[in-house]
């Protein structure tokens, strides 16, 4: 579905992205993990056709997006980060004058509006303009509206950036449909958690490069340890008990806040820092997660 | 053999597609249809050179009586004014959709962004846009004929006539206001089109005939669009036609040309970096 060599995208002295590989087979749900700047948005567009790459190879749907941008997008589903729907126009309208951007037939566009609606569950908001929807309303809009050209490939990007709990996860079981109907999914995001339920495979970027590439369990096991031990204490800047616990677990980190021990063995790594005479105000032993692997990877954390 | 087959390519590649350009129409005729809003603009977009044409027109043309032209021929006060309101409405129109709603939607509601992300191309967004402006323009212009035709300021037959000139007039402007608005920055840049609208809304030979004016003013004066939009107009609506008229047509041509050319260039430019 996608093809990339070496691709790179200056924006005048800012590379934004820099010189990336990548492969996405079809019915994958595939993923650019990384803060906000790493070049997820920059690569998006550039496989949207909407951008054309600086230097390198990419191909999408075996199409060269310079030459053949129409075509390959007339293929695509784009959900993009800040919802642009059409003020103008109802939520039903919304979707069928989509449809005719694509050249599809009018009555072909209502049917299948009409079906959208009831699948992102909006069919009773169907005559309403889009303005009073909520947050999440209007990302299912464009989810909705993304599918309209039945796609063979889905652009997501950040798509429940500033959505509540729930409406992110009304969101995730709608793309985990879709997943499962064989759509390819490719989405960005800084959410660790909306990696590890969406993404078969991703790719954590980081200034413009790929600095890791697999399953986020994969990434997980190859990059962190099995479990992570979150210490606070209490006033004390995380930092001066670096030394003090030396030894203990594969790696510490300090954060502003807590410091964090990575152990296999989680208990076991708090059994020894009591035995070294430390009592940290709090200890949470927890799964490792894409979060501590992107700590490890590039010092920093996503959301800063 | 290679070079024709490059061409050849690139000018396939470059078609408009009338479908997708009438998609992009098909947008705005929903938007205009969903709410009061949009029709209570164009009403009010009507009602303008109406009210000028009748205040100065008629009003002030009791005063001034009749006019008589360079060529000799004597017209009544209205009858001069009236084609040159009909030229403004063109004028304001298209510049209306293709300024105001124009940049709303390039820059606030990413219409054109969404649009992009389909197979639509910029080069069928700025034609599809363009040829609504003209359409909206035409619905001011195509009542406007029919008031002054009620008023007796012009016949049928040359109204007929007029109808198509207002529709290259709406297409000229609404091509020049497009490729501005890409360039204008906030909406503080709006009172400087505006003042600049008035400006030719006064001094195009639209109130007098710009031989009254000194030599150098009148060289300045038909160096600016709306003069060329007016001329052509009022020689059509008095049946005064001249060959001088296919240069006023040649000058809108490339403001069209050149409009629509800068305006798609920006498109891309702007939103596909």
């Amino acid at each position: 579905m996608i093809h990339a060599r070496g691709l790179v995208k200056r924006f005048g002295d800012f590379t934004a992205v820099d010189g990336i590989d990548l492969e996405v087979a079809p019915g994958e749900a595939f993923g650019f993990l990384g803060p906000n700047g790493a070049g997820k948005s920059s690569t998006m567009r550039m496989i949207g056709c909407v951008s054309t790459p600086t230097a390198g190879e990419l191909r999408i749907l075996g199409m060269d997006p310079v030459r053949e941008g129409p075509a390959i997008r007339g293929r695509l589903g784009v959900c993009p980060q800040t919802d642009n729907l059409d003020p103008d126009l109802t939520v039903f309208e919304n979707l069928t004058t989509y449809a005719r951007y694509f050249g599809i037939p009018r009555a072909e566009g209502r049917r299948r509006a009409a079906e959208l609606l009831e699948f992102v569950q909006l069919t009773e908001k169907s005559g309403s303009t889009v303005d009073p929807l909520s947050g999440g309303m209007k990302r299912r809009l464009s989810i909705a509206r993304a599918m309209i050209n039945e796609p063979d490939l889905v652009l997501l990007d950040e798509p429940t950036t500033g959505l509540d709990p729930q409406a992110r996860h009304l969101l995730w079981e709608r793309l985990f449909r879709l997943k499962q109907r064989g759509v390819t999914l490719v989405l960005t995001t800084h959410y660790m958690d909306e990696a590890e339920q969406l993404c078969d495979r991703l790719v954590v970027m980081d200034a413009g490069k790929i600095v890791a590439e697999g399953s986020p369990r994969h990434l997980i096991e190859t990059y962190s340890t099995r479990e992570v031990v979150e210490l606070r204490f209490g006033d004390d800047a995380p930092a001066t008990y670096v030394e003090k616990l030396a030894g203990i677990g594969e790696r510490l980190d300090p954060l502003p806040d807590r410091l964090l021990l990575y152990s296999d063995d989680g208990d076991a790594a708090v059994n020894e820092v009591h035995r070294r005479g430390f009592t940290p105000s709090s200890v949470l032993v927890r799964r490792s997660t894409l979060e501590d692997v992107f700590l490890i990877l590039t010092g920093r954390t996503l959301v800063d | 053999m290679v070079t024709t087959y490059a061409v050849a390519r690139v000018a396939r590649g470059n078609r408009l597609s009338p479908a997708r350009v009438g998609a992009v129409i098909n947008r705005n005729v929903g938007a205009l249809r969903s709410g009061p809003a949009y029709w209570l603009v164009l009403a009010s977009g009507f009602f303008e050179p109406v009210l000028y044409l009748l205040s100065i027109g008629v009003g002030v043309g009791a005063l001034v009586g009749d006019l008589t032209l360079k060529n000799g021929e004597v017209l009544p006060y209205a009858n001069f004014v009236a084609p040159a309101m009909l030229a403004v409405s063109a004028m304001s129109g298209a510049l209306a959709e293709t300024t105001f709603n124009f940049f709303f939607k390039f820059k606030y509601v990413k219409t054109y962004d969404a649009m992009l992300a389909t197979p639509l191309r910029p080069m069928e967004i700025a034609t599809g846009e363009l040829t609504w402006a003209m359409i909206r323009g035409s619905l001011y212009t195509g009542a406007f004929l029919i008031v002054m035709v009620a008023l007796g300021l012009t016949t049928p037959g040359w109204a007929l006539l007029a109808f198509p000139a207002t529709w290259l007039v709406g297409l000229a402007f609404g091509a020049v206001g497009m490729a501005v608005s890409t360039f204008i920055r906030g909406w503080q840049d709006f009172d400087l089109i505006s003042t600049g609208q008035f400006a030719l809304f006064l001094f195009s030979g639209t109130f007098s005939p710009v031989q009254d004016y000194p030599l150098p003013v009148e060289i300045l004066i038909a160096a600016t669009p709306l003069y060329h939009a007016v001329e052509l107009i009022r020689g059509i609506t008095t049946g005064m036609l001249s060959w001088s008229m296919l240069g006023n047509v040649a000058y809108l041509l490339v403001m069209l040309a050149v409009g629509l050319y800068v305006a798609s260039r920006r498109l891309t430019s702007v939103l596909c970096r």
